[in-house]
């Protein structure tokens, strides 16, 4: 794990929807400028985790830190939680009714209380560092997967966050629009953005991610550098997670799997 | 284009499908617009023959269609249909108003709020409940049989609130509907830049769903509109009250019928709006 006091400490976290326990006792940390890589099968947890985060869902027990303070207290407001803390959707969910300018600045001028000029000069800005200047007067629907990503993106990130909870962003996209939205969120790695990345994409988590944490039925049950996770894993469960993945891999037609250093042939 | 005309089937010259194409989709159009004529001339002519060969079309011909009535009688019932259209103007105000209140009072999930949840529960079931014809009868005669100061006494103004009390049920129903439709995801994000509950409402779920609802919105906008004649009952002198009025004199339908057709002048146009938004875009 990287220096510097964890942004986001998760300590004992467990959810519950009705009967069914999705998150059984989740620990985990997130320093400073440090990107983790959220990985586990589908429903195994990973965008409730980031949910509860976020505070869009209540824990049952244990707590989660944000530089240091409790924020799953019940006396702690969660809009002042949800406003130091940016979200990108695996679905987008753009404001349909807005144009992709208004999109971005919303945040900014309700919740911030910015002024439009200068909130929209920022979200020109923004959009133009996402590749999208000339679009900030369409509607979400008239763009790209891709391009509605790249907004969507810009949206979370227009807030200043201190960390960024991105839950599966490419997995809505067609395979050939992926590439674009992996490079936006390179560039937030490279400027520093601390981030929890839930994701499918082994390669990508590799090569982004500082440290991997491999969720499974709602426990960690192994992190640490990528190399070491995905390339030499210690537990049982995530050695049969990624080799389930490299067969997927074959069975589209991918010749030697999605990523390098595929357990077994370290 | 020589290759292809070498591969195309039959060894025709390129384009010569398409103008085949062509010549038989003209001639399928000239038939269907033959058969859609022929029965409706078969349909609407049998029709006619039907009423006007029937024993007592003489007698319905002069009580409902005589043209002496109808200029007679039609300057006072258009007077009477200006009532009904300015009764319908305030009421659709008020309903728009009042109906959102009680959908957002609904769709509220505070603790604080709950009496005014369960008041709200209770005014749609009550209002919609009962059929507007009686609403009308019950607050005409039992608001002025209080004998209050203060409430008012005008048979116009009652009858505008029994509409009032009818349609919001209907309408906050509407809107709730609407409310309800919007996707999770869009709450959620909304909260996710840091908006507050009221927030997200005002500025992303009430748009959404106010553009999802405006053809419904539209369409009870019309049944409003034909029913402020229900307001008859209680005597203002409305468009349908002044034609009985001349009925009753000289026992002749026609002034009924004037002011039908007033009715029809403007629920025809709305009906031709709530199409057009219910079939293209009206969702977006």
């Amino acid at each position: 794990m990287a220096g510097g006091a964890p942004v986001i400490e998760v300590k004992g976290v467990t959810k519950a929807f009705g009967e069914r326990e999705v998150l059984h006792g989740v620990d985990f940390d997130v320093a400073d400028h440090e990107a983790v890589a959220l990985i586990g099968a589908s429903g195994s947890g990973k965008s409730t985790l980031l949910r509860c985060i976020d505070l869009l869902e209540e824990i049952d027990d244990g707590d989660i830190f944000l530089d240091g303070e409790v924020i799953t207290d019940p006396s702690v407001p969660p809009v002042a939680v949800r406003r130091k803390l940016g979200v990108v959707f695996q679905a987008y969910n753009l404001f349909p009714h807005m144009s992709v300018l208004q999109n971005v600045v919303l945040g900014q001028m309700r919740a911030q209380k910015a002024g439009r000029r200068e909130a929209e000069e920022e979200g020109r800005a923004l959009l133009a560092r996402f590749g999208l200047e000339g679009r900030e007067g369409d509607r979400p629907d008239e763009l790209s997967g891709g391009q509605q990503q790249r907004v969507a993106i810009a949206r979370a990130f227009a807030g200043k966050p201190r960390a960024l909870l991105l839950d599966e962003v490419t997995s809505a996209l067609d395979p050939e629009l992926v590439g674009e939205v992996l490079e936006a969120v390179r560039d937030l790695k490279s400027a520093g953005m601390t981030m929890v990345i839930a994701t499918h994409e082994m390669t990508f988590a590799r090569e982004v991610a500082d440290e991997v944490a491999f969720l499974h039925e709602g426990r960690i049950v192994e992190s640490g550098p990528p190399q070491q996770v995905l390339g030499e894993p210690r537990a049982e469960e995530t050695r049969k997670f990624l080799a389930r993945l490299l067969e997927a891999g074959r069975a589209y037609g991918d010749d030697e799997g999605s990523w390098p250093g595929r357990p077994g042939t370290a | 284009m020589t290759e292809a005309a070498a591969i195309s089937p039959g060894d025709r010259p390129q384009g010569e499908r398409r103008r085949e194409r062509e010549e038989a989709k003209r001639a399928k159009a000239r038939r269907n617009a033959l058969i859609a004529a022929l029965s409706s001339v078969i349909v609407i002519g049998g029709l006619a023959a039907l009423v006007l060969t029937s024993p007592g079309w003489p007698t319905v011909r002069e009580t409902f269609f005589s043209w002496s009535e109808f200029k007679n009688a039609f300057p006072e019932v258009l007077d009477g249909f200006w009532l009904d259209i300015k009764v319908f103007m305030v009421v659709e105000a008020a309903v728009l108003v009042i109906a959102l209140a009680i959908a957002l009072i609904r769709v509220n999930r505070s603790p604080g709020l709950f009496p005014v949840r369960i008041l709200a529960t209770i005014w749609v079931d009550v209002f919609r409940g009962v059929p507007t014809v009686l609403l009308v009868y019950l607050v005409g005669f039992g608001i002025p049989a209080l004998e209050l100061e203060g409430l008012p006494t005008s048979p116009v103004v009652l009858g505008g609130i029994a509409l009032t009390l009818s349609y919001s049920g209907y309408v906050s129903e509407v809107y709730r509907a609407g409310i309800n439709s919007v996707h999770r995801g869009q709450t959620d994000a909304a909260l996710s830049v840091g908006l507050t509950q009221t927030q997200t409402m005002r500025h992303v779920v009430l748009p959404q769903a106010i553009r999802r609802v405006a053809p419904p919105l539209l369409n009870d906008f019309v049944a409003l509109q034909k029913d402020v004649a229900l307001i008859s009952i209680i005597g203002p002198q409305e468009a349908f009250r002044v034609a009985q009025i001349f009925q009753g004199e000289n026992f002749n339908y026609t002034p009924i019928i004037a002011a039908a057709m007033l009715y029809l002048v403007i629920t025809i146009p709305l009906a031709r709006i709530v199409d057009r938004m219910g079939g293209a875009g009206g969702v977006r």
